[in-house]
């Protein structure tokens, strides 16, 4: 090709079409930069700087930043020597002088239960020091739990800028001082269970929910239009509907003076003082988060369904397969892309629930989030609050993540 | 559905335990919605089935719960609904068209990184709220918007952007890009073509996905409840009924809850004919 094809003003094709390609790309950039900068700043950063107070101890180690410096050369084996207790000695008198002794009083009482009163008695007593003597021999005339080394060890640990102990509490863990990692007692362990029923429940409903949606899916997807479309409106109703609505349906129902009780009792099948505790337990979570996921379950199925063609089914049968095998075979692997992607999407809307397990959970119902939200509001603890958050989060990425692999985020169809 | 006259006795047997299995999930689905309804109108305290209500007696029927909802003393809920509508109806229009506007990006054929931006933008619909909630309130809180009606109504648009921009892709896939060539060809600017082609052939998906934006901030409860920090004057709908339902089910939640039932019908109804109207445009005839 010796003559290049040139646009009627002369210029060369190739490059005109370049410019028209990154004319529209940059248009189509211009158009997503709204959004994607608004969930980048308003969105994406306040999750990734929330996380950070899951490991962050920068205000303990700033307030003791000097006793920090020194007390990390110290092996450990045996108390503090001098140049430790001096500069600790310094750090703590100017920071009871700034009335700042309470922040780390109560910080270091999380290390080593008894450091919180240890720090106030010495506090109280900083003005008899004699700078010019062994502070250390000092700090233990004052309070001889200062001769305990663990307490020293505490100290080391409790001031560096980052640390882990959030997510070992996580799943009911405790670093020992001599570093080694061990598990709670046996009364104390809370979050291992949650985390355990959480899956569980997850897990539970989405299968219950794929047990259930699978025959209604089908019989939507094979089902005359005007007669199916009647029949979707109890899928779409209840998805449409408002969560606390049906939530607070189910509590009307399950609850021992409800519904269902009453009906129970009515029909004789359970005696009036034995009515069933189906509320403000498993059971009472179980069943209503299956009914409220249920729609996000019958709606992918269904659009999965409504492909696939009938004659598969007749061809296979009438070649000698039993209707059983033909299923089997031929119709159940089709579906699977409708079951991974309907799976996927109940199971990780189930492992974040928290509004349902609230209100019906009761004590033995609830989930990690609850717990997550009783550490928000309730104790204050955000750093251990936000450290469950981060384990549950990045559960929920890696099924995203799966997701997208799997159904591709673009096939994702609502309603 | 009918069954062929050959049919053996133990496929009729399948055939029919298989219809029962279907009618009691749908009962599963749907029942639970039904029951509220009676309840609301009853005349006493309690939220059960009275003898009255089961004979049919008018007089265990009245609408003294939905005056009570209405006129009520320190009647909160007043306030909520009115707040509930504001922030759904500001943060439909953010969302719908931040939204909007990405999802006509995203569709175009040269836009670089799709995967990773459109994984970027559904994330406020993947990620727990619980995280959700409490990274936007901290975010808030450091610039001073925690307990306002800005915030609230950012934290709204956040969580109502990724259904616009699904809904909107979804439409766009479907979109023959020939239309807007011939009227390119023919002379149109792209401005004009924009709005006398694109605009109306995606319009049903834009409102679906201005509905489901409406939605969420309408329904939303766990975002709100740490945004609104306890802020009485920043109540909702949901938010006022899980105050509700933590100290006992009265049945005025019942009389909300009914009223919220026929606004969701009255949605699915919308729904349903955006959904023939797309399916008329595009030709495509069901089945």
């Amino acid at each position: 090709m010796n003559n290049p094809i040139r646009t009627s003003d002369g210029e060369l094709l190739s490059v005109k079409l370049k410019k028209a390609e990154s004319n529209k790309r940059n248009i189509a950039f211009l158009l997503v930069m709204p959004l994607l900068l608004f969930i980048l700043v308003a969105y994406i950063l306040p999750i990734s700087q929330m996380l950070q107070r899951s490991v962050d101890n920068t205000q303990m180690n700033s307030l003791l930043s000097e006793t920090y410096k020194v007390i990390q050369d110290w092996n450990g084996e045996e108390l503090p020597p001098e140049e430790v207790t001096k500069v600790f000695y310094n750090e703590l008198k100017y920071l009871a002088e700034n009335k700042l002794h309470g922040k780390i009083a109560v910080r270091l009482n999380y290390e080593k239960g008894g450091f919180s009163s240890l720090i106030k008695k010495t506090v109280r007593k900083l003005d008899s020091f004699d700078e010019n003597e062994n502070i250390l021999d000092q700090f233990i005339k004052v309070h001889k739990r200062w001769a305990d080394i663990d307490y020293w060890l505490a100290l080391k640990r409790a001031t560096v800028p980052y640390h882990f102990r959030k997510y070992l509490a996580s799943f009911d863990m405790i670093q020992d001082f001599d570093g080694s990692i061990k598990r709670l007692e046996e009364k104390k362990r809370i979050n291992v269970t949650l985390w355990l029923r959480t899956i569980f429940v997850a897990l539970g409903v989405t299968f219950c929910c794929f047990l259930l949606a699978y025959p209604i899916a089908y019989l939507l997807s094979v089902l005359p239009t005007r007669y199916s479309n009647i029949l979707m409106i109890c899928v779409l109703l209840p998805f449409w509907t408002s969560l606390l609505v049906r939530t607070s349906s189910w509590m009307v129902l399950l609850q021992t003076q409800g519904v269902l009780n009453d009906i129970l009792v009515s029909l004789n099948l359970v005696s009036d003082d034995n009515r069933l505790e189906l509320m403000y337990n498993m059971t009472g979570t179980f069943i209503a988060m299956t009914q409220i996921l249920l729609p996000f379950m019958v709606l992918p199925l269904f659009s999965v369904m409504k492909t696939i063609q009938p004659s598969l089914m007749k061809a296979a049968t009438s070649m000698g397969s039993t209707p059983f095998n033909a299923f089997r075979k031929i119709y159940f692997p089709l579906t699977y892309p409708g079951i991974s992607a309907g799976s996927i999407l109940v199971f990780v809307l189930a492992i974040g629930y928290y509004i349902t397990p609230a209100l019906v959970g009761g004590s033995k119902g609830t989930l990690i989030s609850n717990r997550i939200a009783y550490h928000m509001q309730s104790t204050l603890d955000w750093s251990y609050a936000t450290a469950m958050a981060t384990i549950l989060l990045v559960a929920v990425l890696i099924v995203y993540y799966i997701y997208n692999k799997v159904v591709g985020i673009d096939n994702m169809r609502l309603g | 559905m009918a069954l062929p006259k050959y049919t053996e006795t133990r496929y009729r047997i399948w055939h029919y335990s298989f219809l029962i299995i279907c009618t009691s999930v749908f009962i599963f689905l749907i029942a639970p919605l039904f029951v509220i309804i009676p309840l609301s109108f009853n005349a006493e305290q309690y939220i059960h089935f009275s003898k009255g209500m089961i004979a049919l007696d008018p007089d265990a029927f009245s609408l003294r719960w939905y005056e009570d909802m209405i006129y009520g003393t320190k009647n909160p809920w007043g306030i909520a609904v009115r707040n509930s509508f504001y922030f759904a109806f500001f943060s439909t229009i953010g969302a719908t068209a931040l939204g909007t506007l990405a999802a006509l990006g995203l569709s175009s054929r040269y836009m670089p990184y799709k995967s990773l931006i459109m994984s970027i933008l559904i994330s406020p619909m993947i990620i727990p709220l619980i995280i959700s909630g409490s990274a936007i309130f901290f975010s808030l809180a450091k610039v001073g918007l925690a307990s306002t009606f800005i915030g609230v109504v950012m934290a709204h648009i956040i969580l109502g952007t990724p259904f616009v921009v699904i809904t909107v892709t979804a439409t766009l896939s479907g979109f023959d890009d020939s239309i807007t060539r011939a009227a390119s060809s023919l002379g149109s600017t792209p401005t004009n073509t924009f709005f006398k082609i694109t605009l109306p052939l995606i319009f049903p998906g834009i409102i679906s996905g201005a509905l489901f934006a409406f939605v969420t901030s309408f329904d939303e409860i766990v975002v709100i409840l740490f945004v609104a920090g306890g802020e009485r004057s920043l109540t909702t709908i949901p938010l006022q009924m899980w105050t509700g339902l933590r100290e006992q089910l009265s049945p005025t939640i019942m009389a909300v809850a009914t009223c919220l039932i026929i606004m969701s019908t009255l949605i699915l109804i919308t729904t349903e004919l955006l959904r023939r109207r797309t399916e008329r445009i595009r030709g495509i005839t069901p089945r």
